[in-house]
């Protein structure tokens, strides 16, 4: 539907300012991020007086014992990363036996992938817990609390719609590629990883791109695993035990937040073309 | 022979990984929740368990803070929803104009949904409490001194608004990606016989974009329905009301009252019993979704 010259620059005016307010809450993250503690209660909205006052931020923020904001960042970079690897290459594994056997056992399987996603994490959580501390009490391998058991999780509830994903991407592949491989004698294995894996890149991104943001900004499922207080801190725990900390320290609180912001939003001016791919083909699954 | 056994080694060796943990975080903690759901589970190490029946449902029914909570988050959903997809569809319709900065805009429009929901909860509690009373000073608006969230209806609607600001842009994309595949010579004959701007959008792009409607529709009511982060951070409840005779948390969605029947009140029996109610009702929806798919289907 064109419109004319004249409505054109109306709805270009339009629009610009329901962008700048679309903008402004991260405004007012940035300009108090930059502000002493007086001035963040006096002056909220104006630019900051001075901007060398976030260096004296910055370093409250690492010195503080509760919010203990680097080795929370060294534990999300540890975890989402770690994540991502194993639900990339376990997920396109999965799906590529799913599709290239044609039996029962395979269909049921996926079948149960895909009906799980239904199933919302608030209904798993009470019993998860619980369970982890059964396994922890029953073979001895500690699940709450720590890196690796956070991660497995992570697995568990991400590799759902990650098979999914990769399960229509690789229906398109054709066989006859894998086929000639294995004339020429390479092992099954060596198939996937040599020739197949490759191949999958496209999905693969947008694969990692859902679920990095999503593990980057997760909260539910840290609290739960890692628990409160725990040496063992994600961002968003770190930001919501510093938050709820008796007295609010809004200066370091929008630092804080700005720094949590500022990997995603860097992500995203990068890889944007993606990540809003990968986030449409998420939503319409 | 040795051919299909190798065959069989990696299917279940490839699958394994994956599945083992899909099965032990998600499968047997949602069978585990069923049983519990009957027991008077306390989710402490080495407690007993004993079948109890029906009591803990018994219990939620009569159980006003959760028939308010769950009141709030069907109106919440059902308002969020159309609110979110109202304001999508409209920027939709603006960044698919011929404007100079139209890519600028959808990359601005989309940017709050790269911010997590707890992170987004502590920037609009600051912005409630903080930077629109001030604002509002400025102006010499009295209404806007007052914080939002200090009272139950404000809050809602705090609420709402944060949920647009997250969930509209990435809505909009899903406009987009509609609104582009309506075909452009089917407009311009329409406009050639005279139909106006909004007789050609009410008669040929909306029947057209019909799916991405459901599509959007559904996705926003069910995510408006769990939403449990930006809860916490924005409100976690507050403030206190008066509902039926009691005291209740006024922006107490159904995913945080869960949690807090089990962690705040230590009733971890009676919280699993309140989730799997939850989610029945999510999978009802989604039943229904699918039931309209599928008719659509048909009539192609």
């Amino acid at each position: 539907m064109k419109a004319k010259r004249g409505i054109l620059i109306i709805l270009e005016c339009l629009t610009a300012l329901l962008f700048l307010l679309f903008f402004a809450p991260f405004y007012i993250v940035l300009v108090n991020a930059f502000k002493s503690r007086v001035e963040v209660l006096t002056n909220v909205l104006g630019l900051p007086h001075d901007w060398g006052q976030v260096v004296t931020n910055f370093k409250a923020i690492l010195g503080n014992g509760n919010l203990r904001f680097l080795s929370a960042t060294v534990n999300s970079v540890i975890i989402t990363v770690c994540s991502l690897a194993i639900i990339a290459v376990f997920s396109a594994m999965a799906a590529w036996v799913l599709v290239r056997t044609k039996n029962r056992a395979s269909q049921s399987i996926f079948a149960l992938y895909v009906a799980a996603m239904v199933i919302p994490f608030q209904v798993v959580m009470l019993p998860l817990v619980s369970w982890m501390r059964i396994i922890y009490e029953t073979v001895g391998i500690p699940m709450l609390r720590t890196h690796h058991g956070l991660i497995f999780a992570y697995l568990g509830f991400g590799c759902s719609l990650s098979i999914f994903l990769y399960h229509g991407f690789i229906k398109g592949i054709p066989v006859e590629l894998e086929q000639a491989a294995v004339v020429d004698g390479c092992s099954k294995p060596g198939v996937f990883f040599r020739i197949v894996f490759p191949l999958l890149k496209p999905i693969t991104v947008t694969v990692l791109v859902l679920n990095g943001i999503w593990i980057w900004n997760d909260y539910l499922l840290p609290l739960l695993m890692l628990g409160t207080g725990n040496a063992i801190q994600t961002i968003p725990l770190a930001i919501s035990g510093f938050v709820g900390s008796f007295v609010k320290q809004w200066e370091l609180i929008m630092l804080a937040l700005l720094l949590a912001i500022v990997p995603v939003v860097i992500l995203y001016l990068f890889a944007q073309k993606y990540i809003i791919k990968g986030m449409i083909e998420g939503a319409i699954k | 022979m040795r051919k299909s056994l190798q065959d069989r080694l990696v299917f279940w060796g490839f699958l394994i990984p994956t599945l083992f943990a899909f099965v032990m975080v998600i499968i047997i903690p949602f069978v585990l929740g069923i049983y519990y759901s009957f027991t008077n589970w306390k989710g402490a190490a080495g407690a007993a368990i004993n079948f109890i029946g029906l009591a803990n449902y018994r219990a939620v029914l009569h159980d006003t803070r959760f028939f308010y909570s769950f009141s709030l988050t069907a109106a919440y959903a059902l308002v969020a929803m159309a609110v979110i997809n109202l304001v999508a569809f409209g920027l939709a319709l603006l960044v698919t104009q011929e404007l100079k900065l139209r890519n600028l805009y959808r990359t601005g429009f989309f940017l709050p949904n790269m911010v997590g929901g707890l992170v987004l909860g502590y920037i609009w509690q600051f912005i409630y409490n903080a930077a629109l009373p001030e604002l509002g000073k400025a102006l010499g608006a009295s209404f806007l001194s007052r914080s939002m969230l200090a009272a139950p209806r404000s809050a809602f609607f705090a609420m709402i608004m944060v949920s647009s600001w997250q969930y509209a842009g990435y809505i909009m994309m899903i406009y987009v990606a509609a609104l582009q595949g309506v075909p452009q010579d089917l407009l311009e004959a329409a406009a050639i016989d005279g139909a106006g701007w909004w007789q050609r959008l009410r008669h040929i792009t909306l029947p057209m974009i019909a799916p991405a409607f459901t599509v959007s529709s559904f996705f926003t009511l069910v995510n408006s329905f769990k939403m449990f982060d930006t809860n916490v951070s924005l409100t976690n409840g507050a403030p206190i009301t008066e509902f039926m005779g009691e005291s209740v948390f006024s922006t107490e969605l159904l995913a945080l009252n869960i949690y807090k029947t089990a962690y705040s009140f230590n009733d971890t029996a009676q919280g699993q019993a309140k989730a799997i109610i939850f989610f029945v009702v999510l999978v009802t929806i989604s039943l229904i979704q699918v039931f309209l798919n599928k008719r659509r289907e048909v009539e192609m």
